[in-house]
């Protein structure tokens, strides 16, 4: 495979500026119930129907762990090859807030659950390694609905106390693709983890976006600004996009970039200040008195760890060598753990190449085509697997596989009962052919001098003879070898 | 039969089982004195009728095995009760009606007893006078002019003044044995974690601490006994096998090692709270115990830790009145910000605002480490000397408050004398220690001082023990007049 170059630059008058991009990503703790509450965390309930006395935060309500979401960031941590800390401490952040009922946010802050990991991102010019700084567990808000009443603002607090997994990155990132590759390839990890279900339009997963610039070769990073919530891989890129060069273009006309907040606008494709640092909030965090200090045991940690799923890089290793797949083809086949299944069912009983191009190819331009994941995928694994065979074993051309494929996705039928009742297996027996072939040689005599007099060109013409009259399902492969054999003769 | 209001709860207990007096009638016995005790404003909210029906229910059919049988207890403003209005003292609650009940209440009504009504307290048990309140201050029966103590005002002057056969009350940095003390009745503060805190409205969450309050010790030990337990529902909460404190109760101390801390005799004190301590080391000496002086060295720096941790924790733990959801919300304010602004301005009292700056203060950017991160260090170092001392001892006795009652107002513009009630009793909230104050003796004014006995961590069948032995040989009555009636 040929490598490109890294090329992401912004270039301005004075120069070519490279973005620096550091990820906040919030992402949603697989989990029964809250973080802190047995309340149940099912996306899309009435509104205030998933709230306890705890989350609404009644008088004298405690905050009890919920076990299970501890064990999903330990998960989690383990899958960014990051260090799971054996003693992290739950803190309150503080601020007002109508959908925050509690007055402060339970989170973590000097005492993370998780330290450092990294990520490892496929990127065109080869192999990118993105640090983890951390990962900490905190409770999410409710949500404020300001749209409903002209005087009145609403607030839903079924969101509030779900777990959310803060997993904050270095700032290794330096273009929007880089980006588009570090969140698929976390939402992934979290995925074949089974952690997080990454889904951005329900809110699972999203991101607070920091983004500097500096001249190109300039050791030192610029002031930064953090664009808040970003909630879809393709709005964090535009956001990148707009504030690089705005930033850049601050830079060239002598300006300050002042370090803020900033809010992205998707209407109008612009970030817009919402915050300066002198603003920023004073979240007086301090320990939750509430809650002890959360403390591991080694064994925890090890028999999570033995229990964890093969994980995309790893499952990528080993497709390549059991398989015999290129890289690229290892790396689509592993983004997504249904479609890594997928092609392992396909594979354990068909040709593993052919099974990958075909799978590649038109299975996912129909499912493209139809929005559909491969999970309600029309055509099952096994059926996909016995349409491989029998391209493999000559029993179809390619061609009329092409046609085989299209009825299974309409109807669902097993691929050898299409085949057989509508008459689409392939011509291979040699008598059979050489029959057919004769008989148009026959047909087409002064065709046959003209070949043996050089024109050889004519070979196509007697090829799709054949093929019309065995409609179609001539064995190509026989009927080249025996046309070639009889016009010899 | 005499007035049974007058009787220890252990008395009643006993003529309850021996069907002397029905749960109604005691019932009725106790809401005669409540009605004609108004002036001692203690309580916010009566439950008559619903203590009344509960009474009728225990005498239709009676358990004589449980360990409150059929008793009324009124039971202070700050634990939560299911469809009783719970103010806290303060007017940010004063429509909250909780539909669940605190944990340490649902305990005493599984043990037989029930609910006759919420006690008045300092609000959020912010204070040692129960003049916070939003619904105006106690007075002690002890004198007309005299503050009963608090935060666990109402329960103290309740108590004293026979209104309820015993109570509970929550101590913070001395909330229950300040107001004993200033009532001649005993409070004890038990071990962090012994009793939980769900159900409780918060103060500090890792200092609040919800304990008995009694004529006896041994009503404490059987209220104590009720009470506590493990809670899940409290991560705080010490899971351990429950502890039968009444029936283990001894009062032979003999060879049990007593430890005087120097750091306890302050300058100012009166003669009288001096004489009375000597007096408590006499009776304990007399009883076989050895008096071992010991060193506490942190102690001169517990009330200023104290002032750092508890509003720290309190500022975060009130942020949750804003109106939004339950209690009092301002009917002005434009926007959120105004509604905020304008319901805790209506809602809180001054002594509320006071530590809720303080806390903000304390945890601000710039200033955390400087306050509250070292009040956590000192506080680790006031522990310390506790382990240290227990290693050579069973007990401390020190005493409970620096002075007898005081007058109503005498304090209330100068918060730091105030605060200074609270010096010897503050240490063991900190440290997280079970610790007890019993009536000792009187001052020349004729009001009640109490003596106070620290334990180790979970150790408090052993200080009740001590005070049990020096209860029966203190000779302390208390000689209250129904004034008020």
């Amino acid at each position: 495979m040929s490598k490109e170059k890294f090329d992401y630059f912004i270039k301005g008058e004075k120069g070519k500026y490279e973005v620096v991009i550091g990820l906040e990503v919030h992402a949603q703790v697989l989990s029964k119930s809250k973080l802190f509450s047995g309340s149940s965390t099912k996306f899309g309930a009435d509104p205030n129907n998933q709230v306890s006395l705890i989350d609404s935060a009644f008088p004298g309500m405690l905050p009890v762990i919920n076990e299970e979401c501890v064990k999903q960031a330990v998960r989690t941590g383990l899958g960014l090859n990051a260090k799971i800390n054996n003693y992290s401490v739950f803190d309150r952040k503080n601020y007002f807030y109508a959908d925050l009922p509690q007055g402060y946010q339970i989170s973590q802050y000097k005492n993370p659950i998780v330290g450092e990991g990294k990520v490892l991102l496929d990127m065109p010019y080869g192999s990118k390694e993105i640090g983890i700084e951390r990962l900490h567990l905190e409770q999410d808000a409710g949500k404020s609905i300001h749209d409903m009443d002209p005087s009145n603002t609403y607030v839903d607090l079924n969101r509030s106390g779900i777990a959310l997994m803060e997993i904050v990155s270095k700032p290794d990132l330096r273009s929007p693709d880089e980006v588009n590759a570090y969140i698929k390839k976390l939402r992934s990890i979290m995925r074949y983890l089974g952690t997080c279900d990454g889904n951005m339009q329900e809110g699972s997963l999203r991101a607070d976006v920091n983004v500097s610039v500096r001249k190109e070769g300039d050791k030192n990073f610029g002031t930064r600004c953090e664009i808040k919530n970003v909630n879809s891989i393709k709005f964090m890129q535009m956001a990148i996009e707009y504030e690089a060069a705005r930033q850049v273009e601050l830079i060239e006309n002598g300006k300050e970039i002042d370090q803020e907040t900033r809010l992205f606008d998707t209407k109008k494709n612009e970030t817009r200040s919402m915050r300066s640092k002198e603003d920023a909030h004073d979240y007086r965090y301090f320990p939750d008195p509430d809650l002890l200090p959360l403390k591991l045991e080694q064994k925890l940690i090890d028999d999570l760890k033995k229990s964890l799923p093969e994980l995309p890089d790893k499952k990528k290793e080993r497709f390549i060598k059991e398989y015999e797949l290129n890289a690229y083809e290892a790396n689509v086949l592993v983004s997504e753990k249904e479609i890594s299944d997928y092609y392992e069912e396909v594979a354990k009983f068909s040709d593993k190449k052919l099974a990958a191009t075909w799978m590649m190819g038109d299975l996912f331009a129909m499912l493209n085509d139809k929005g559909l994941d491969i999970s309600k995928s029309p055509i099952s694994a096994k059926h996909f697997a016995e349409l491989i065979q029998s391209i493999k074993s000559g029993e179809i051309s390619g061609r009329i596989a092409k046609e085989v494929f299209e009825i299974m996705v309409e109807s669902g039928e097993n691929p050898k009962k299409i085949i057989e009742s509508k008459g689409m297996k392939q011509q291979s027996d040699p008598k059979e052919l050489e029959k057919m072939i004769n008989e148009i040689l026959s047909k087409n005599n002064d065709k046959v001098d003209q070949y043996k007099a050089g024109k050889e060109k004519l070979f196509g013409f007697f090829v799709g003879q054949v093929m019309k009259l065995s409609g179609g399902k001539a064995n190509p492969q026989l009927t080249n070898e025996i046309l070639k054999k009889l016009l010899k003769g | 039969m005499a007035d049974i209001t007058n009787q220890s709860l252990n008395e009643i207990i006993e003529n309850v089982k021996t069907k002397k007096v029905s749960s109604t009638d005691l019932t009725k016995a106790y809401i005669k004195n409540i009605e004609s005790a108004k002036k001692l404003n203690t309580f916010v909210t009566t439950t008559f009728d619903q203590a009344l029906d509960k009474a009728k229910q225990f005498d239709n059919k009676p358990n004589f095995d449980q360990l409150l049988p059929g008793i009324p207890l009124a039971v202070k403003d700050l634990f939560c009760t299911e469809n009783t209005k719970t103010t806290a003292g303060s007017n940010i609650l004063n429509n909250f009606i909780p539909s669940y009940e605190s944990t340490v209440t649902k305990n005493l009504w599984n043990n037989g007893s029930f609910l006759l009504g919420k006690l008045n307290c300092d609000e959020f048990a912010m204070g040692s006078s129960n003049e916070t309140s939003h619904y105006g201050n106690v007075i002690n029966p002890v004198g007309d002019q005299l503050v009963p103590g608090g935060s666990s005002g109402g329960s103290s002057s309740a108590l004293a003044a026979d209104l309820t056969p015993a109570t509970i009350g929550t101590d913070t940095g001395g909330s229950i044995r300040q107001p004993a003390s200033f009532t001649g009745t005993v409070g004890l503060k038990p071990t962090y974690g012994l009793c939980s805190r769900w159900g409780i409205v918060a103060f500090a969450s890792s200092l609040d601490q919800a304990g008995p309050m009694t004529k006896t010790i041994k009503d404490c030990a059987i209220m104590l006994e009720s009470m506590s337990g493990f809670d899940e529902k409290d991560s705080t909460s010490i899971n351990k096998k429950k502890e039968q404190y009444s029936k283990n109760l001894k009062d032979n101390i003999k060879g049990l090692k007593i430890g005087i801390p120097k750091e306890y005799r302050v300058d100012n004190m009166p003669k009288e709270v001096d004489e009375l301590w000597e007096k408590g080391k006499k009776i304990l000496k007399d009883l076989g115990a050895q008096l071992i002086d010991i060193s506490l060295p942190h102690t001169k720096y517990a009330l200023p830790t104290y002032y750092i941790v508890a509003p720290a924790e309190a500022s975060s733990n009130l942020a949750r009145y804003d109106g939004v959801r339950y209690g009092y919300r301002s009917k002005q304010g434009k926007d959120l910000i105004e509604m905020y602004e304008k319901t805790r301005s209506e809602g809180f009292g001054d002594e509320v605002k006071r530590r809720i700056l303080i806390g903000t203060y304390v945890l601000s950017s710039g200033y955390y480490d400087a306050y509250y991160l070292k009040a956590q260090k000192v506080r680790q170092l006031i522990k310390k000397d506790f382990d240290d001392s227990f290693t050579k001892i069973d007990a401390i006795l020190t005493p409970s408050t620096p002075s007898s009652a005081f007058k109503i107002g005498e304090k209330t513009n100068d918060p730091v004398s105030m605060y200074l009630n609270d010096i010897f009793t503050v240490p063991v909230n900190l440290a997280g220690l079970p610790a007890l104050s019993m009536p000792a003796g009187v001052d020349k004014q004729g009001y009640p001082l109490g003596l106070q006995l620290i334990g180790k961590a979970l150790d408090e069948q052993k200080i009740l023990n001590i005070g049990y032995a020096f209860e029966k040989n203190c000779g302390f009555k208390n000689e209250i007049k129904k004034w008020w009636s």
